[in-house]
């Protein structure tokens, strides 16, 4: 087996004006590598690509405008999130533009021969959610999506990136993409998180520190003890944020928690085939000696829960923190930090804890599978309290199955217990696409992954990102609190 | 395919860092099967803000309506993948964009569209908004062949944009796919030595 450079307790190497070698990135790049162009960039070879409602209808219109086929439709899967309504799914949809996406999407699949996962199959939901789910999602594959978070599916050890309409089309009728080569970057962090603190919280305090645009160019790669240790879900909240830092994907080295999470998913491996898949994704792992061309370090120790105050996912601050000074950015960003204050209506110095919410929304890509539901439910029960008479909170299912799981622990009464409607499965308030959106100024208490401007379907409207776990608090308290409180008071108890 | 030497055309100075693709058209507009009439609703929010604020956005400032050459900060384009963003600047009338930085997947998607993107260092990028601002009848020249950017008559300053990318514009094969159905007997190969196509039964 090989061993990973972090577990042996050495740093990577870096390189030296060159190309990491010996990568999973690299491996996954050269294997797939069906020839390089003109250009120089190269035709890449798509191993699963998924498609969903908004971003694929154009694609297929132009395979008719040019009379183009789909010559592996077994490789491409197809489901519907962004614009399900999560409350009634009766159709037709009350949204009728809605309801014209989803006959386009039906159409296309049935058209070209692709499989979709319809409301009520039972594989329903978020695509990032589903592909892993169903096991469609293996390391050492290449994953692409007419959607930037598509970096989730990289936690299997794939190489997995979002594209636009016009390179769905091309992926539908050749397979393959026009890519150029990324770098990659080596995250490392090492330790164990302190109580309280998720993977989500991870992902915030790298981005605070590498910022937005920090990982333009790059592929990153999570390492380390604390990336080890931690199970596939949290893996995937993490992986799924890499984009927020500006790289392309993001990906973990396929490990056993790996194999550990495949075995017996439907469209895994299965029996005689099962050994030698585990073999060549072990083979797939970076090299202990692999070079990277770029590495950075963080402590796991010093994460802090942390919340957005800001309109980019990079203003990410401990819970026990203030509103960051101006001058603590880059000048370059001060244009950014003062829209950041005005729009959300912060100053400086002011604590995050303790600022007003008006809806708490649990879901999205980013944590809306069983894991984070589980710890929500763990806060509400530790708290024991309603959801706050100001507040409106709900929590969507990422998947159908999330969903049957969940209500099979009985999470769901506990959440309506205490006051949360549950929901169905999509993509819900992430985006707002569908019924589920903030109203004029309101304030969310979010656990999706962006809080630009507007996110959340209201043009004014103000989205505080954080851990499933914390949405559930400030759901409860009405406001911004510290879960560690809440979660302390249960020790005790 | 046609080959993209140079855009010309009047500028339109796009001031701020970190746009991100849902303030360049917000999701709602994306509920729709095709890319027509996105144009009339690029950065649809922030206009409208603007205008209650009383102020007048770029995109609905006569000054600049009928420009050509978008000329932003850092991180243009960051966020969504949806191409429905790149798409509406071309609808309502942009040809090239300059700029300090944009994400990788909006600059995918202009390649693919046709709509070349160049990077300029902070200095000249605000040299060029003052211009522009200071007489928006100006031309901006995007010359992707030269890799350069030429504005007021003399003015110039060196552009970067990756070369593979470039290579796309002067051969005219920006549009990738006829290019890349030309290899699908390779991809057919490469597809057969890749264990789990054929399901891990080797
Ligand atoms: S949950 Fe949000 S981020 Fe994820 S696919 Fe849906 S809209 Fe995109």
């Amino acid at each position: 087996m090989l061993v990973s450079a972090a577990r042996v307790g050495t740093l990577p190497r870096l390189t030296r004006g060159h190309m990491s070698k010996g990568t999973l990135f690299d491996k996954v790049w050269d294997t797939h590598t069906v020839r390089t162009l003109p250009s120089g960039q190269t035709q890449l070879f798509i191993g699963l690509h998924l498609i969903h409602e908004v971003t694929s209808p154009q694609a297929f219109a132009m395979l008719r405008e040019r009379k183009l086929s789909v010559p592996f439709p077994e490789r491409t899967v197809a489901t519907v999130d962004h614009i399900v309504p999560t409350e009634s799914q009766a159709r037709p949809y009350a949204d009728g533009l809605a309801e014209e996406m989803m006959l386009a999407i039906e159409r296309n699949c049935r058209e070209f021969g692709v499989r979709l996962f319809e409301p009520g199959s039972g594989k329903q939901g978020v695509v990032h959610i589903i592909a892993p789910e169903q096991g469609l999602t293996q390391p050492g594959m290449t994953v692409a999506c007419g959607d930037s978070h598509t970096a989730t599916h990289g936690a299997f050890g794939a190489i997995a990136f979002g594209i636009g309409t016009s390179q769905v089309r091309d992926v539908l009728a050749t397979q393959t993409l026009s890519m150029s080569r990324l770098k990659v970057r080596r995250i490392q962090v090492d330790g164990q998180l302190k109580p309280g603190v998720y993977a989500k919280d991870v992902i915030l305090h790298v981005l605070r520190k590498l910022t937005a645009k920090g990982g333009v160019g790059f592929a990153y790669e999570f390492a380390g003890s604390c990336i080890d240790a931690m199970s596939m879900e949290e893996r995937m909240t993490i992986c799924n944020m890499a984009i927020e830092g500006g790289a392309r994907c993001g990906y973990v080295n396929p490990d056993d928690t790996t194999f550990a999470y495949l075995k017996g998913r439907e469209y895994a491996p299965k029996a005689a085939a099962w050994e030698q898949a585990v073999a060549w994704w072990r083979s797939m792992a970076s090299d202990a000696d692999a070079t990277f061309d770029d590495v950075k370090c963080f402590a796991a120790g010093d994460i802090e829960p942390t919340v957005t105050w800001g309109i980019s996912p990079d203003h990410g601050i401990g819970v026990q923190e203030s509103i960051p000074a101006k001058d603590t950015f880059a000048s370059d960003e001060w244009q950014t930090i003062e829209e950041a204050y005005q729009y959300m209506d912060l100053r400086p110095g002011q604590a995050i804890a303790g600022v007003a919410i008006d809806v708490a929304f649990i879901g999205s890509c980013t944590n809306g599978r069983i894991s984070d539901l589980r710890e929500a439910a763990k806060v509400i029960t530790a708290h024991g309290g309603q959801v706050s008479k100001r507040v409106k909170a709900f929590i969507v299912p990422g998947s159908e199955a999330v969903k049957v799981a969940a209500e099979a622990e009985g999470l769901d009464k506990i959440f309506t217990a205490h006051g949360f409607e549950w929901r169905n499965a999509g993509c819900s308030m992430c985006l707002a696409m569908n019924p589920d959106k903030l109203q004029g100024r309101q304030v969310s208490a979010s656990s999706s992954n962006r809080n630009f401007k507007g996110r959340q379907g209201s043009p004014s409207g103000r989205t505080l990102l954080m851990s499933p776990a914390m949405v559930a608090l400030a759901a409860l308290e009405g406001k911004v609190c510290d879960v560690r409180e809440v979660l302390a008071k249960k020790a005790k108890a | 395919m046609s080959r993209i030497l140079s855009v010309s055309g009047r500028g339109v100075p796009l001031r701020g860092n970190d746009i991100d693709t849902d303030r360049i058209i917000p999701a709602r507009f994306l509920r729709c099967v095709t890319f027509d009439g996105l144009g009339e609703h690029a950065f649809a929010d922030d206009r409208k803000q603007l205008t209650a604020a009383g102020k007048t956005h770029t995109f609905d400032d006569a000054r600049f309506v009928g420009g050509e050459v978008l000329v932003v900060g850092g991180n243009f384009g960051c966020g969504s993948s949806r191409e429905h963003a790149p798409q509406a600047l071309q609808k309502w009338g942009i040809k090239a964009v300059v700029g300090v930085s944009f994400s990788e997947i909006f600059f995918g998607n202009t390649v693919a569209m046709g709509m070349p993107c160049v990077r300029l260092p902070q200095a000249d990028i605000e040299a060029v908004q003052a211009a522009i601002e200071a007489d928006p009848r100006i031309q901006v020249t995007v010359d992707i062949e030269h890799l350069e950017v030429r504005w007021n008559g003399g003015k110039k300053a060196g552009a970067t944009m990756p070369e593979g990318a470039r290579k796309q514009f002067l051969t005219g094969q920006w549009d990738a796919t006829g290019e890349l159905i030309e290899g699908i007997g390779q991809v057919r190969i490469t597809s057969a030595k890749l264990p789990y196509v054929a399901g891990f039964a080797g």
